[in-house]
């Protein structure tokens, strides 16, 4: 595995910001496509003058080849003229994981990532209930890997002391922390983390980067809750393409501090990148949302 | 040309939305190439003076040049004298059709008014829309909880109307699969985009349901209408799955209406 390294991964994108992609066009990889005749070359569903850099994504089977499910995903991905995405978590999805199943479902994701050749950044899978095995997880996939940031999911609420740690390593190695978060009137996993328990966290730990995944869910109250944390900054993959998401998170949160993620590929491409696109904002802040705010992250 | 079957006119009670002023929703439709609307009123969630919400949405959507917005009336049958309504709907306003919203009018699909409605409305060839969803449930506010339209008698339902052309709303990711396909079987219930999932999720769907009952249909303003227009880009679809999609299916469900 030791060939790839962070670094290696992460220079194509420093590379691009610097020859001013980041404003301009992305490399051509999308070909041929079918659009309803109708809404082509209408300005807010024009995806091609933007570089779209997806934040957060998973694989979807246990019988079909990392790869296979890489390449399939790409597939989609050129269509929508999405450049890069991050994948984390294998299959099948565990809300608890023991630590054997976490180094296995990274396998899978490291499987994937090398054979996107660059697309795919990968996301390092840990269960912070098992702290020092999170430590050598972290150290294996990031510092000695290719995997670039720490997703979090339910295994237990992120202002858990057990996290601090975590997040003091994912620091000194420059790899934010991506954490689900949801709010559901419904009732939640008992250690599904709200926007509020990541603001908690990293108000703990300001030199770390935090990424509050789904903007809390029910988006109104979790972009209230971190609105206040300037190292937290809000996701905004996962829930319907409900119109005014993102414009209420650039005017309270700045554009800096919002990021597109689709949650691929139990939503869809289109309706989360619709959230950006067709939202009321400054072309610069859609440019910053759909790829600059996550490259500027990275190349740190 | 596309037929959008899913857009409301007026205010969502618990947050403005972008478009929901009458010209930023004209605007945006014909920006993203909507030529014809589908369009009901979100007042008809909550009001009781259901007369007056259709007698307003007839009259916006006939300030809206060119036939863009064609009005969908509410109709809910557990308020007095709702059939004098539906006669409005059809007879005063000319409407195409009627949106029902079980759900936030507090009945289930076994209310004896229910199966009158959908027979009265067969009968004068209106186009019958049911919303299964407005809100995910998960996040809907503490004082307004809103349960999906439970359409586990659905398909016993529309056989019993032979005449009867029904259109979901917000279904799919909602309706089970084998209640999709007994829906689908029947030949007259249509599906829309708005809530449909899933990467290249137009191209998965079409090979669950023929593909003459789905439409297009955004759920705008509520839902960014972006969103259905990209579906269309996600999935490789051929012109005529397009076509058929974007306007045909839709023109077709008029067509087989007596009117
Ligand atoms: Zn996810």
């Amino acid at each position: 595995m030791g060939k790839i390294t962070r670094r290696a991964l992460l220079s194509g994108a420093a590379q691009a910001a610097a020859a001013g992609t980041l404003l301009g066009h992305a490399p051509a990889r999308a070909t041929a496509r079918a659009v309803a005749p109708a809404a082509a070359g209408t300005p807010a569903c024009d995806l091609d003058r933007y570089v779209i850099w997806d934040a957060h994504g998973h694989l979807y089977s246990a019988d079909t080849p990392p790869a296979e499910q890489m390449a399939s995903l790409l597939r989609a991905a050129d269509r929508m003229h999405i450049e890069r995405v991050v994948v984390f978590m294998g299959y099948p999805w565990v809300y608890d994981p023991e630590p054997d199943e976490v180094r296995r479902q990274n396998d899978q994701v490291l499987e994937a990532i090398e054979s996107s050749d660059g697309r795919a950044l990968g996301f390092v899978y840990l269960n912070p209930k098992h702290t020092q095995e999170s430590l050598d997880e972290l150290d294996r996939c990031v510092r000695d890997g290719p995997m670039v940031g720490i997703k979090l999911w339910v295994s237990i609420r992120c202002h858990d002391p057990c996290l601090d740690p975590i997040a003091v390593r994912a620091a000194e190695l420059n790899a934010p922390i991506l954490q689900h978060t949801w709010s559901k009137i419904t009732g939640n996993l008992p250690g599904e983390s709200m926007a509020e328990d990541v603001a908690a966290l990293a108000a703990r730990n300001p030199a770390t980067t935090f990424i509050a995944a789904h903007a809390g869910g029910d988006w109104e109250t979790g972009i209230r809750a971190i609105r206040g944390t300037p190292n937290v900054t809000a996701e905004i993959c996962g829930g319907d393409p409900t119109a005014g998401i993102v414009e209420m998170a650039v005017r309270e949160l700045g554009a800096q501090r919002v990021i597109y993620g689709s949650d691929f590929r139990g939503r869809s491409f289109a309706s989360q990148l619709a959230k950006v696109v067709g939202a009321d904002i400054p072309e610069e802040s859609k440019r910053l949302i759909l790829a600059g705010n996550l490259q500027r992250m990275l190349a740190r | 040309m596309i037929i959008d079957v899913n857009v409301y006119l007026s205010r969502w009670p618990l947050r403005r939305l972008p478009c929901d002023e009458l010209p930023k929703l004209v605007e945006r439709l014909q920006a993203c190439g909507v030529t014809r609307a589908w369009t009901a009123s979100f007042d008809g969630l909550l009001h009781k003076d259901v007369g007056g919400v259709n007698e307003r949405l007839a009259a916006e959507c006939r300030q809206v040049p060119a036939g863009l917005l064609q009005p969908f009336g509410t109709v809910n049958p557990t308020l007095p004298d709702w059939r004098e309504e539906l006669r409005r709907c059809h007879e005063v306003h000319r409407m195409p059709g009627i949106r029902l919203q079980p759900n936030y009018h507090g009945y289930t699909l076994d209310h004896p008014g229910f199966a009158e409605l959908l027979q009265l409305a067969a009968a004068r060839g209106l186009i019958v829309q049911l919303a299964v969803r407005m809100e995910d449930p998960r996040m809907q506010h503490p004082l307004l909880r809103v349960p999906d339209v439970d359409t586990t008698l659905l398909p016993d339902l529309v056989t019993a109307v032979p005449d009867l052309q029904l259109v979901l709303l917000n279904a799919l990711q909602i309706l089970p699969g084998d209640r999709l396909s007994a829906l689908a079987r029947t030949g007259r219930v249509y599906f829309e985009i708005a809530t449909l999932e899933g990467v290249a999720g137009i191209a998965s769907l079409v090979t669950r349901v023929p593909l003459e009952c789905v439409l297009f249909g955004s759920y705008s303003p509520f839902f960014i209408l972006e969103s259905a227009v990209l579906k269309l880009r996600e999935s490789e679809l051929s012109p005529a799955q397009l076509d058929a999609i974007t306007f045909e299916n839709a023109r077709r469900i008029g067509t087989q209406l007596r009117q």
